[in-house]
């Protein structure tokens, strides 16, 4: 019997860490993320949680700590954002080449400069060819039972991947809302103690993360490329079980009003929430649009977004990150490559919006819907990539 | 119903704690809420705006509260100048505007060119008297629970226990249930 | 020359599962030159069991170093290192 609690979203996640019973944490502190190890140490010291709780001097540390106790054989978590994620970048691959189930939340912060505390995407795009796991998440309770399935994803053998998930910093990190926690005694029964093939123990002394030459590394690479393909049918098969014991299933994405949407926004957290409140406004006036937000977003499910977006006639890819110097945000660029071979597809457009906790509303949204389709009317689109919302920016005459 | 609540104060004033406080008693009566905040510069004094959402079902919006259906304002100081203007922003008409200050509601009202209702209380003479700080936030819930009828006085109480402790408990329900007696609402037509 | 393996023939993630495996590969083929420990003159400080980079110096029952010809590698840093001047580097017959 889950009990409900009003909570903020890092919260939601220090709870379900603190029921998945962890081993070991080590984290460092950085806005907007900060709570979520304030709680794990509440916990930690009141005794409501059995784990080594190490404060380390900096993220790079945090991760490299994480790592260490992974590979013997603890159950882990971490948390970041922003430049702490920017600091411990080159530790990410490593904890994905070593293929150590790791666990890990992101309250998404903006990368410096200028200073910002506040939401966008940039950090985990900028850091997402690391070979994790990466999950976005739109509501506080997604994001406790986004952890609780990450675990069992995690550490599933045929698996062995490091898992991230994602929400954004303030408005979902900071937002209080309400949350069923589920009940600890369940929640270990869904993630129980699976044994790995490879642990560092001194009775069976092995040797994990080898150095290799030009004749063996690419193939230890494709072997995290292999066992990233597997992901989304583990996911489904994860979603499964924990819509089997708490009720609840969240698919790998979100679709709302699709079937006979005309332009479809495609939008990673929060802002596809917000959306929803757009697509029934747009609705209500007769305009056939709907939404389409990915939950996992790496390994992209290739089939099962094309076959969605494929059905529209247009789609307004809502991006909240830059690739600077690319062709647009790193979702545009995903989707815009699904389709790169086949001569009949949507017209895509780019909205970057939301950079630096810039609001996105409800008439942002509906303003980008109505912009696609004089794109539709068109038959092309002039500006493929707008920076939506930069004062002084012209949007190519839409 | 969804009812959307603005908070304005200063860093350090409470008005975050108060969003939460106000969601929390909802969501302990079963129904759906949200509340955070919108930081500037995270310093003492700086002005600090949160958001109460309240509904019986699910709410999808997360952007920022641009017409509020109340207005609470906890800095009287914040009705001066620039700032009153983001204070008083999208407004409804038929909103409801809650402010900290020793003033009738109908001299308020005037600077202000404000019509419709409002309702006063001295929170920071309450603070001071009950808490001992001029942390206003628990005594303006109490005016907010009167005005608004969202919540019961009950659960903000009940929700008051779980996030203080020892004598701050006590102090702080003195100051809801003063501002919620002293609180006065007035309707200005003209 | 033994044939490289298939991705799906490595182990997992980067991992070694065989422990002590640096001991298959025989270092002894590269010597030109060979330590021999003069025990007179040792004083078994132990620098050169400390300084050996392949790890080819043993301790002895008598606490003498010994060297393992199977892996020494002829490089001389030993003999270098040697306070007593107790190593010397001979020359390998063919």
């Amino acid at each position: 019997m889950a009990h409900r609690l009003a909570l903020s979203t890092n919260y939601a996640v220090a709870y379900a860490v603190k029921n998945c019973d962890v081993d070991v944490i080590a984290a460092y502190p950085i806005t907007p993320q900060t709570s979520v190890v304030e709680k794990l140490s509440e916990f930690v010291a009141d005794g409501e949680l059995d784990a080594e709780f190490v404060p380390v001097e900096s993220e790079h540390s945090a991760l490299s700590a994480v790592v260490g106790a992974s590979a013997a054989g603890a159950r882990v978590f971490t948390a970041t954002a922003s430049q702490g994620l920017a600091l411990m970048h080159e530790i990410l691959f490593i904890a994905s080449g070593m293929r150590l189930p790791i666990v890990m939340s992101i309250a998404n912060r903006t990368l410096s400069m200028p200073l910002n505390i506040h939401n966008d995407h940039q950090d985990m795009m900028s850091s997402r060819d690391c070979g994790w796991v990466q999950m976005y998440v739109s509501s506080a309770q997604e994001a406790h039972d986004t952890i609780i399935q990450s675990y069992r994803l995690a550490e599933r053998t045929d698996i062995l991947l490091p898992v991230c998930v994602c929400y954004d910093g303030y408005v979902l990190s900071h937002t209080y809302e309400p949350v069923d926690v589920r009940e600890k005694s369940e929640v270990l029964e869904y993630v129980p103690r699976v044994d790995r093939p490879h642990v560092l123990d001194p009775d069976k002394p092995i040797t994990i993360g080898v150095m290799a030459l030009p004749n063996y590394t690419y193939e230890f690479k494709y072997q995290l490329v292999d066992a990233l393909t597997k992901v989304p049918k583990a996911l489904e098969e994860v979603d499964k079980e924990f819509d089997k014991r708490f009720g609840v299933s969240y698919g790998l994405y979100e679709e709302y009003m699709t079937e006979d949407a005309e332009v479809l926004l495609v939008a990673l957290g929060a802002v596809a929430s917000t959306a929803k409140v757009a697509i029934n406004r747009l609705r209500e006036k007769g305009v056939k649009a709907g939404l389409f937000r990915p939950r996992l977003y790496r390994p992209i499910p290739v089939d099962l977004w094309k076959r969605i977006l494929e059905k529209a006639k247009a789609l307004a890819i809502v991006d909240r990150a830059i690739a600077f110097g690319g062709v647009g945000g790193p979702l545009f660029t995903d989707i815009a490559t699904i389709f790169a071979n086949d001569r009949e597809k949507p017209l895509m457009m780019n909205f970057i919006a939301g950079i630096g906790g810039r609001d996105v509303t409800v008439n942002n949204l509906i303003d980008m819907v109505n912009i696609a389709f004089k794109a539709l009317e068109k038959g092309r689109v002039e500006k493929p990539c707008i920076y939506y919302g930069v004062r002084g920016v012209d949007y190519g005459g839409y | 119903m969804l009812i959307e609540i603005r908070w304005h104060g200063r860093g350090g004033q409470g008005a975050v704690t108060a969003a939460e406080l106000l969601a929390s008693a909802a969501i302990m009566e079963g129904k759906w809420a949200q509340a955070f905040p919108s930081f500037g510069a995270e310093r003492r004094g700086a002005p600090v705006q949160a958001y109460t959402r309240i509904d019986d079902k699910p709410i999808y919006d997360r952007s920022f509260i641009y017409e509020p259906d109340v207005v609470v304002v906890l800095d009287q100081s914040l009705l001066e100048g620039d700032e009153a203007r983001n204070v008083m922003s999208g407004l409804k008409p038929n909103g409801k505007l809650i402010v900290n200050t020793n003033q009738e509601p109908r001299e308020v009202a005037k600077k202000l060119g404000y019509k419709g209702e409002i309702v006063v209380v001295d929170a920071t003479s309450i603070a001071i008297e009950l808490i001992g700080r001029p942390i206003v936030n628990t005594a303006m819930l109490g005016a907010v629970v009167k005005a608004v009828k969202i919540v019961e006085l009950t659960s903000i109480l009940k929700v008051l226990e779980k996030r203080f402790s020892g004598s701050m408990v006590d102090r702080n329900v003195k100051a809801i249930m003063r501002a919620f007696e002293k609180a006065v609402v007035g309707v200005v037509e003209s | 020359m033994t044939e490289l393996k298939k991705w799906y023939e490595l182990p997992i993630g980067c991992s070694n599962m065989e422990p002590g495996s640096s001991l298959n590969n025989i270092t002894a083929g590269w010597r030109v030159f060979m330590p021999e420990i003069d025990k007179n003159k040792c004083t078994k400080c132990r620098l050169c069991w400390i300084f050996c980079p392949e790890g080819a110096m043993e301790l002895d029952e008598e606490g003498f170093t010994k060297v393992n010809y199977t892996y020494c590698k002829g490089c001389g840093i030993c003999a270098n290192e040697c306070p007593s001047k107790a190593i010397t580097m001979k020359r390998m017959e063919v």
